[in-house]
Formats: C-alpha cells, sequence, structure tokens
C-alpha cells in the first residue's frame, strides 16, 4: 500500500536471551482500526514500546506518512503524531486531572485554558471529566479517559491503545467503540491490542498476529472466527474448558452477612454491607468494573483484613477475627490478583513460596523446622500438575513468566484440598492456552465438593465457569442472580452501568 | 529570675538568623523527598558544607565565597549519594545514613587546621529607610544577606511546586516513576538534579552556622539539626510554607529557651535545652494530622527496564 500511514518493515529487537520481535512488518492505513494480536510474550509491547519511542530497534525500519520514523523518544513520536493510551503505569494519582493531562503534552497551554479545552474535548466525545480531580479519586473507566483525552488533545494521527476494554462495563465497551469510530472518521489511525477476540472482530478492520516475536498471519477479523484467530496465535488449537453441570448444590458452607470494611490504601474503595453466600461444588463469580472493592473483599476474606466475627461464617464458625493463617488451616484459601510481591515473593524460589501458603494445611513444618524434602516435593508436584514451564522448584518467582507464576500460585492452593478457595483474576495477563487450564482447575475442584469464590474482570470467563454472577459496585455487591439466565446487558446494568459516559456528540 | 532582660525586639530579630540554618536545610530536602528520593544524609551535608564554607571563607577572607563553597561542599558530597542510589540503585536509608557518617568524620578531617580560627565577619545588610522603621525595622530588616536568600529560596520552591512546569514535572516524579518514564520524562537526570539541589541548600545551612550563628568552627558543630530538618520535611507534609512556620518554630523556641537560661528560670538545664526539639515536632504533628500523604515513589528504587 503506498498511501500508508505507518509501515513497519524487518523491525527486530533481542534482549539478551530472547528475541521479542524477529523482522515483523506491517502497514496501518489512515481512518483503519488496526489490531494487533497475540499471546502474552508474543511481542506486542515491545513492539508498541518501539513505535512510542519507548524502545530503540536493531534493526528495521518504520516509515511515517512516507517519511522515515525513528523516534528517539516518546516526545519525538508525539511530535509526529503518535500518542498512546497506556494499560498501566501512566497515571499519577495525587496530581489532578488537568495536571496529568499537562504531562502527557509538549507544549501544554496555561492552566486555565487547558481546563477549558478538557471539558470541550471531553463534552465533544462523550467522555465527561472534571478537570479539577484528583485522578486518585476516578473510577477505572473515569482513568481511562482521562489517558483518552490526553491523547486527543494532541490531535494524533495515529492512536495506540493498549487493551483498553479490560477495566470496562459492556456499555463503556460500546460508547469507547462510537468514540473510536469517530475518531476513525476524522482518519485518525488505531493501532488497537486486545485479547478480547469478539470486541477485535466488531472493531477492527485488519489484523496482525504475532507468535513468539514474528510475524505469522493477517486477517479481516470480521470474516475470520474468534476460534481461527486463536489458533493462529497459538499455533495449537486447545480444548475449552468442559464444564459438568451439575444443579444440586451442597450445603452452605461460606456465609458472608452485612460485612462493611474500610480499605486500608488512601484510594481504596469500603465494602458495604455485603451478603453472599457459597455452598459446596459452586463457583461464584463476582465481577465489575477494578477498583470497585474487589482486593478489598478479597482481603476480607482471606483475613488480610480483619472484621466482626460473626460478619463472615465458615460452616457456622464466625470467623470475621480470624487470621489468614488461621483460616488456612481451617480449610479457607485465597489467591490474591498481584502474583508477584503478594501471591509469591518474587526472590524466593518456588519451593520457598510453596511452603509460605502450604505450611499448615500440608504438614510442611515440625516444631517451627522446615522440612525440605516435603517441601521441594509439594513444590514439583504443583509444577507436574499444572504443567508450569521452569527450570526445576529451585528457580526464583520471579524468573517465571506471568503466565506460568500464575498457574503456579493457583495450583498451589488448589493441591492444599481447600473446602473455600477464594480467587481474584485467576487468569489476568494469561494466555489463551493457560487460562484455559486453570479454569479447567478450578471447574474439577468445585466439582470435588469445593466451593469457589471467583474474582474477576473477564466477563467470558465468569460466563463460563460459574453458577451464580454477582457484580461489585462503589464498594456494594449487586443481587446475586444464576449466570444461565443473564444476558450481557443484564451483567452490565449490575456493574454500574455507563457511569455517566454518554454517546460522542459529533 | 528576672525576665525583664529579655529584650522582645532582640528575641524576635535572632528567631529569624536562628532559623536559616534549619530552614535552608529542609528547603533543600523537601525538593529531594518531592522527587521521589530520601536522603537522610542531611546531616553529614550540612557539617561538610559548614567546614567548606569556613574553610574558604577563612582562605580567601570572603565570606560570600565562603558560602558558595558551602553549598558546593554539600552539592559534591550529596552527587556521591546520587551516585549510589541512582546510578548503583543502592538503598535510599542505608545510603543516606552512611552519608552522614561520612559528613561527619570528611569535616573533622578537614576541619584540624580550623579549630580556634575567626572567620571574616558577614556583614548585616544596612537598608536604609526600611531598617529605620521603629520595631519592625531591627526585626525584618537588619539581618545578613542569607537571611533573605533564604526567604527567597522557600518562596521559589513554593511558586516553582505551584506554578511551574518543572516543578509538575518534579512531583510528576515523586510520584510515579513509572509513568514519567512511560512519558518520556528523565527520572534519573530529574532525581540527580534535585539531590544536588538539596545538598546545595543543606552545605549552604551548615556554611550559616559555622560562619554566622557561632561563628567558628568545631568539630559535629551542627548537633542534630539536620535530623531535625528532615523531621521538618515529614511533619511540614511536604509544604512549602508549613517549613518555614516550622523552622521560625524551632528557631523560636531555641532563641527564647538560651534566653531564659541566661534570666535564671526555675527549669533544669537540660529541658530548656531539649525544648525546642520537643516543641517543633509536638507542633508539626498536630499540623500533619490533615490527609496530605507522601510523594507515592519516596524512598522506592527506580530501575528502567524496558
Amino acid at each position: 500500500m503506498t498511501d500508508a500511514l505507518l509501515t513497519i518493515s524487518g523491525l527486530t529487537k533481542a534482549y539478551p536471551g530472547v528475541k521479542a520481535n524477529d523482522e515483523v512488518s506491517f502497514d496501518i492505513a489512515p481512518g483503519e482500526v488496526h489490531a494487533l494480536l497475540g499471546e502474552n510474550g508474543a511481542g506486542k509491547s515491545t513492539l508498541v514500546k518501539m513505535i512510542y519511542g519507548l524502545v530503540k530497534p536493531d534493526s528495521g525500519q518504520m516509515t511515517l506518512r512516507g517519511k522515515p520514523y525513528t523516534p528517539y523518544e516518546p516526545r519525538a513520536a508525539r511530535a509526529a503524531g503518535v500518542a498512546m493510551v497506556f494499560q498501566h503505569f501512566s497515571l499519577f494519582d495525587a496530581l489532578s486531572v488537568s495536571e496529568n493531562i499537562a504531562l502527557g503534552m509538549e507544549t501544554p497551554p496555561p492552566m486555565r485554558d487547558l481546563a477549558r479545552r478538557i471539558r470541550e474535548v471531553s463534552e465533544t466525545y462523550g467522555l465527561p471529566l472534571d478537570p479539577h480531580r484528583a485522578v486518585g479519586n476516578l473510577s477505572a473507566g473515569e482513568r481511562q479517559r482521562v489517558e483518552i483525552v490526553r491523547c486527543l488533545l494532541q490531535e494524533p494521527r495515529l492512536l495506540i491503545m493498549d487493551e483498553p476494554t479490560s477495566v470496562l462495563t459492556p456499555q463503556e465497551v460500546d460508547i469507547l467503540f462510537t468514540t473510536l469510530r469517530k475518531l476513525t472518521a476524522e482518519g485518525v489511525a488505531i493501532l488497537y491490542i486486545s485479547h478480547k477476540l469478539e470486541e477485535i472482530r466488531a472493531l477492527c478492520d485488519r489484523a496482525t498476529i504475532l507468535r513468539h516475536g514474528r510475524n505469522v498471519g493477517t486477517c479481516v477479523p470480521a470474516e475470520t472466527s474468534a476460534r481461527d484467530m486463536a489458533q493462529i496465535m497459538v499455533g495449537a488449537s486447545f480444548a475449552a474448558p468442559a464444564k459438568a453441570r451439575h444443579d444440586a448444590h451442597g450445603q452452605v458452607i461460606l456465609d458472608v452477612s452485612g460485612l462493611s470494611v474500610a480499605s486500608p490504601s488512601p484510594f481504596g474503595t469500603a465494602l458495604k454491607t455485603i451478603h453472599l453466600t457459597v455452598a459446596r461444588g459452586e463457583i461464584l463469580g463476582i465481577g465489575g468494573v477494578a477498583g470497585n472493592g474487589q482486593d478489598e473483599l478479597l482481603a476480607a476474606l482471606s483475613g488480610e483484613l480483619r472484621t466482626a466475627p460473626g460478619a463472615i461464617r465458615f460452616k457456622g464458625q464466625a470467623i470475621g477475627q480470624l487470621s489468614p493463617t488461621q483460616r488456612r488451616r481451617l480449610g479457607l484459601l485465597a489467591a490474591p490478583e498481584e502474583r508477584l510481591g503478594h501471591a509469591a515473593a518474587p526472590n524466593l524460589s518456588l519451593t520457598e513460596n510453596a511452603l509460605l501458603t502450604g505450611a499448615q494445611r500440608r504438614g510442611l513444618l515440625t516444631r517451627g523446622f522446615i522440612r525440605w524434602p516435603e517441601t521441594r516435593a509439594f513444590a514439583q508436584k504443583i509444577i507436574d500438575r499444572f504443567d508450569v514451564r521452569t527450570p526445576g522448584p529451585d528457580t526464583a518467582a520471579r524468573a517465571l513468566s506471568g503466565g506460568n507464576l500464575q498457574k503456579f500460585v493457583i495450583g498451589r492452593e488448589v493441591l492444599q484440598d481447600p473446602e473455600v478457595l477464594i480467587v481474584n483474576q485467576p487468569t489476568w495477563g494469561v494466555d489463551a492456552a493457560a487460562a484455559a487450564a486453570i479454569r479447567q482447575a478450578l471447574l474439577d475442584l468445585a466439582a470435588g465438593g469445593a466451593a469457589i469464590l471467583c474474582i474477576s474482570q473477564d466477563l467470558d470467563e465468569l460466563m463460563e465457569i460459574s453458577d451464580r454472577f454477582g457484580a461489585l459496585n462503589e464498594g456494594r455487591l449487586s443481587d446475586i442472580r444464576p449466570t444461565a439466565d443473564l444476558s450481557l446487558d443484564q451483567i452490565g446494568l449490575m456493574m454500574g452501568g455507563a457511569h455517566g459516559m454518554e454517546v460522542a456528540h459529533v | 529570675m528576672d525576665l525583664s532582660s529579655i529584650n522582645p525586639i532582640l528575641l524576635l530579630a535572632s528567631i529569624m538568623a536562628a532559623s536559616t540554618p534549619i530552614l535552608l536545610a529542609a528547603i533543600g530536602e523537601l525538593i529531594v523527598e518531592r522527587s521521589g528520593v530520601l536522603n537522610l544524609g542531611v546531616e553529614g551535608m550540612m557539617i561538610t558544607g559548614a567546614i567548606c564554607g569556613f574553610a574558604i571563607a577563612v582562605g580567601t577572607g570572603s565570606p560570600a565565597i565562603g558560602f558558595i563553597g558551602g553549598a558546593v561542599g554539600g552539592a559534591l558530597l550529596s552527587l556521591l549519594f546520587a551516585l549510589l542510589t541512582q546510578v548503583a540503585l543502592a538503598n535510599h536509608v542505608a545510603s543516606g545514613l552512611a552519608l552522614t557518617l561520612f559528613g561527619l568524620g570528611l569535616s573533622s578531617l578537614l576541619g584540624q587546621g580550623y579549630v580556634g580560627v575567626k572567620p571574616p565577619p558577614t556583614p548585616k545588610l544596612d537598608i536604609p529607610v526600611l531598617g529605620d522603621i521603629p520595631l519592625l525595622g531591627p526585626i525584618l530588616f537588619s539581618h545578613d544577606l542569607m537571611v533573605y536568600v533564604a526567604l527567597a529560596l522557600v518562596a521559589g520552591v513554593w511558586a516553582m511546586l505551584k506554578y511551574s512546569r518543572a516543578g509538575l514535572i518534579l512531583r510528576a516524579v515523586g510520584e510515579n516513576h513509572d509513568a514519567a518514564h512511560a512519558l518520556g520524562y528523565k527520572v534519573v537526570r530529574v532525581r540527580i538534579a534535585a539531590i544536588a539541589f538539596g545538598g546545595a541548600c543543606a552545605g549552604l545551612g551548615g556554611a550559616y552556622l559555622s560562619l554566622v550563628r557561632v561563628p567558628q568552627w568545631t568539630e559535629g558543630m551542627t548537633a542534630g539539626i539536620g535530623w531535625i530538618a528532615l523531621a521538618l520535611v515529614v511533619f511540614a507534609s511536604w509544604k512549602a510554607g508549613r517549613v518555614l512556620l516550622g523552622a521560625w518554630l524551632f528557631g523560636g523556641v531555641s532563641v527564647l529557651q538560651l534566653n531564659l537560661q541566661a534570666a535564671g528560670v526555675a527549669i533544669p538545664v537540660e529541658y530548656l535545652s531539649m525544648s525546642p526539639y520537643v516543641i517543633t515536632i509536638l507542633v508539626l504533628v498536630i499540623m500533619s494530622a490533615d490527609k496530605s500523604r507522601a510523594p507515592a515513589s519516596l524512598g522506592r528504587i527506580f530501575h528502567a527496564s524496558q
């Protein structure tokens, strides 16, 4: 294509031991939504970092509007008309919306003019924002609006979006798509990264698929099934989890009533009178946009946050005041969202990490001394049963890829025969094959009689594995309803609807 | 006991001079901490500035060149801290403590030939008209230049943090260094500049002690003022205006307790001597009860992993 906006040819970037990008080539036309697909570690983020000037390529060329394009830093990329909406790490909690936006601009106007322009742009595109609020007090969806408005104020020619919908309700996704289509009608090209294949089919004109850093295919998403795209990404077919439907549930084993607790972090969300029950053999799915009390709910149930004793009952016994270790001894286990630093200690070996939560239930301690052979055998068992790809149990946790460490962290809890298991984002940032394996393990565990509470922002995942569904919104839990009867629209409303977003006015 | 021997005008006038060293050190550390760096080496940089300023002033006979020397000495020592924490990615707390110990040792080594020497006197500004106003004249307008430099620095830091783009970038780096890096700001460069500024301010504060307040060189003459400056920054909730109030409070109680001692108040001297520290911290603890937070990246090591 000669009239391409951005042409990439033979882009290569190697890190010690791994080629993140190997001779990647594709082009993007003005007004096109181009999807970048691939599993975790396929090299998508390295590629967009090169386009945005954060990483220098080892070899290869980029051409922007017919001219050679070699951004040596993000400023140069922004000056050339390339803007990026980040998945994480680009907002400052303690600063106001307008200060955050000023930081992302080359030559920001004086603050008063900027606030006015923020209002204009946000109203034009249906993304309402108050320029003077602190970003730390905004919801996840509002934070993303800040990022998008920051990009729009620079009138970009190419907008890079890295997993923009992972924090949005279905209604917010619809409005975002309307905004994006409005932009493409104005000639802006969009490079769109997502794991959600159905979204890509709905939105994108073309897709480039990466595997192990190589460009392995191009397709027109609207004409390709999600299953085919997934197979090109993975390079093999994989089985979707088989759900063993069984209607008769066992007795209620975890009973939460009137749970209210303040958040330990300054910008967290307090839980407000939460009621829920989980029965043996059941998976209860808790959805909701990130930052609506998910972390606090996990902390209250796992014992990291203590509550009134009677607020949480396990087999009728009040356990709100018990510590995580005491709860584990009873049979209530938890796997938090953040793998490195919360679920696992990054610098400790897998064996040591296995000991950290497995000590009580697996009998890995005698009189305060560690039984190393048993501990090592336990770690090895997790590695074997959950297909954790690692040299061995002596490897440090931080050396594992996200997906492999997630399999280890979930496997560690599953293999302790929990009676109740609480997981938060069990497949966050995990590639499709590993995610399917983790979901299958959870289903098998429930089929064996355990009660599972699964907190997740991936609605497809919750629809797939959970028997009943509830949503957190600003620390409150919606009514809990059987999953089978729910439509996507109803779920969106349970999650709090569109949070005041409107369809673009232009 | 004779309280009438205390002259309130002289007392108020000396508060401004007494608070200058701690004010200089604290305003420098405020910038350092706002950039996300915790430098516990303020005491070491102050005393190094004290001896460097003293030695150079004695050598050249000019107090002005002495003050510049003190600032350069403090800044050079702080660059050692910058090398450790920003380049070698060492722990901030351990490096800062080491810097204090190193500065104390280095200063007593440098200062061996200067014990008992008198420095050239620093002239007081003789401001016409303003200085002649009764009451206000002696209190506000009869000081040496450094008192006004320190006040101007506080005002400058306040305005820079609040209104300038440089201040916004500095706050952004201290708030979330990963995000600042992703937006293309040079985190390490900003922090090294902040550390050097903090070192220069601490060095100036030290030089003010040895050239004006005391004025002579004795080992360990900073006597914990650097630590109080550190506490001041925290309890002032990282705000320039409150640092100024805290410094005045500390200076004020220091001067008052000396006057009380001289007047022979029937309180043991030890209690009077500790009172500036105790009162400053108590008041600042009460003031810091609002919801202000530390810069979120404070003391965290930044590594640009790409």
